[in-house]
Formats: C-alpha cells, sequence, structure tokens
C-alpha cells in the first residue's frame, strides 16, 4: 500500500501512522452540549464505501493528511494536508 | 571540574569505507531550523536571499553547496547548515538553533544508491533523484533526511543519538552490497 503524502509524493506505507477518523478535525464547540460530545468522541461510521481517514507522515515531513479512500476497493482518492493550505 | 572535550556525534565510528563506497563524517557547522511566520516565505526567501545567496528551497529540494545548505526538512521548515542565521531571518521566521543535535554524514562511491536501496523506501537513482532533491523519509528504523549533493554522493542526517545505529546500519548495507559484486 501506497499513501501519496501532499508534500512528498507517493511513498511506502510504513512512513505513515493512522489516527483514525478524520472527524478528529471537526471539533464541536466547548458548549455544543453533551450529545454533541458524546457523537464526537465515542460515535464512528463504519462505512462501506468512501471514508476519510487521519495519517501522519511520521517518517517522513511530519505533515498530518486527510485520506479519502475506500473500504470497498481499498483505492485511495484523495490525499490533502490536514492544516487545510499547503505552506 | 574537569575540562570537557569535545566530540563529534561519529567520533570513533568513522570514516569506513567497503567495497566502493565509503562513508565520512561531515562537520556541518551551525545547524538551523528557520520556519517562515505565517504568509511569510516570500519575504524571508528574499532575506535569505540577501544574507546567505540561497532563496527558500522549494519542499523536496535543497539549496546552496558544501558549507551553506538550505535543506527542506518539512511543511513549514527548512534547515540552514553552515553559516550562523543573519539577525535578519529572525524578522520573518522562527529560527531555532538545533547545532550539534545531528548527526550529519556524506555517503559516496558507485554503488551509493544499492546501499541505500537496502535501507530507504525512496527511489533514489539519479533518474528520480536528482544533485539538489531531498527528500525526508525512513533509513531502516531512523527519521532521516537524504540529500544528494554529488553525482555519486549524498548527505544523510539523523538525530545524534542514532549516531551509531546509523554507522551500523550504513555498514551492514555496505557489505552487502560488496560482497555481492
Ligand atoms: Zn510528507
Amino acid at each position: 500500500m501506497r499513501i501519496t503524502c501532499p508534500y512528498c509524493g507517493e511513498r511506502d506505507r510504513r512512513e505513515f501512522y493512522y489516527r483514525g477518523a478524520a472527524v478528529d478535525l471537526d471539533r464541536p464547540a466547548p458548549d455544543a452540549g453533551p450529545d454533541a460530545w458524546d457523537d464526537f468522541v465515542y460515535l464512528r461510521d463504519n462505512p462501506a464505501g468512501e471514508t476519510r481517514d487521519l495519517w501522519y507522515h511520521e517518517g517522513g515531513c511530519g505533515a498530518w493528511i486527510v485520506v479519502t479512500r475506500n473500504t470497498l476497493t481499498h483505492e485511495i482518492s484523495a490525499t490533502e494536508p490536514a492544516s487545510g493550505g499547503k505552506r | 571540574m574537569d575540562k570537557l572535550i569535545a566530540q563529534t556525534p561519529c567520533d570513533g565510528l568513522l570514516p569506513l569505507t567497503i567495497g566502493a563506497v565509503s562513508v565520512t563524517e561531515v562537520a556541518p557547522g551551525a545547524i538551523h531550523a528557520v520556519s517562515a511566520f505565517q504568509g511569510q516565505a516570500k519575504s524571508l526567501s528574499e532575506a535569505m536571499k540577501a544574507a546567505h545567496g540561497m532563496v527558500l528551497p522549494a519542499p523536496n529540494r535543497a539549496a546552496g553547496k558544501s558549507g551553506a545548505r538550505a535543506v527542506w526538512f518539512g511543511p513549514g521548515q527548512v534547515m540552514l547548515i553552515g553559516p550562523t542565521p543573519d539577525p535578519s531571518l529572525s524578522a520573518h521566521a522562527a529560527v531555532v538553533d538545533q547545532s550539534d543535535a545531528w548527526a550529519v554524514v556524506r555517503l559516496e562511491g558507485d554503488g551509493a544508491e544499492d546501499v541505500l536501496a537496502r535501507l530507504v523506501p525512496v527511489d533514489l537513482r539519479p533518474q528520480h533523484f536528482k544533485r539538489g532533491h531531498t527528500a525526508r523519509t525512513l533509513l531502516f528504523h531512523m527519521n532521516a533526511s537524504i540529500t544528494r549533493v554529488g553525482e555519486k554522493a549524498f548527505q544523510i542526517m539523523v538525530f545524534r543519538s542514532m549516531a551509531k545505529s546509523l554507522v551500523h546500519d550504513l555498514k551492514r548495507a555496505m557489505e552487502g552490497v560488496a560482497a555481492r559484486r
């Protein structure tokens, strides 16, 4: 498996650390209420199809990357810096 | 108090030549991480050009030459190696002294790529990785910065604490390559 780092280009999977669903980037406001926080902390979709993950280019440039991939085909359709714009 | 004796990271470990490939320790001079403030990459690049004669390298690229290099080290971060950073850089960037924190070696010779091919999951052959190209990647289990600095020469940087492992891993790979020649 290979992942394209938005900075370094296509790299071997062993350079990356898997964090989890990219939902981490959509943190609720502190006063969003217990339902929103319960959802954010504990509840995850388990899609048969497209999903968005957070990966860390640990053995590389140190960028956090949002990876869009398909759990059925293993195809990776997009990678982008979690920070938004490129630096 | 006893007088302290300065030792380089690879003191007692290098130089090393096996077959056609050699590793030598590089005395890098000062090493500073230079990270542009938000939106100031362009003005930092101009200040670097004025003070040190090289612009800010793009991702996966290095600028300069032996004695004064700027090596891309990650998003928004460049390592200035050699000169003491001019004070003018600090108006545009966070400048952090990392001198002596890195082991810096030069791997050189016919088959240097073959040695690295045993350790590094990136294609470093000259058709893909030319002079002035740099990669943040793994060297066996170590985070490394690898830059092609010559036709048959690479500069390799790892954390200073990894110096012994770096030399061990390079040595083993060099022996393997030499045995197959
Ligand atoms: Zn990267």
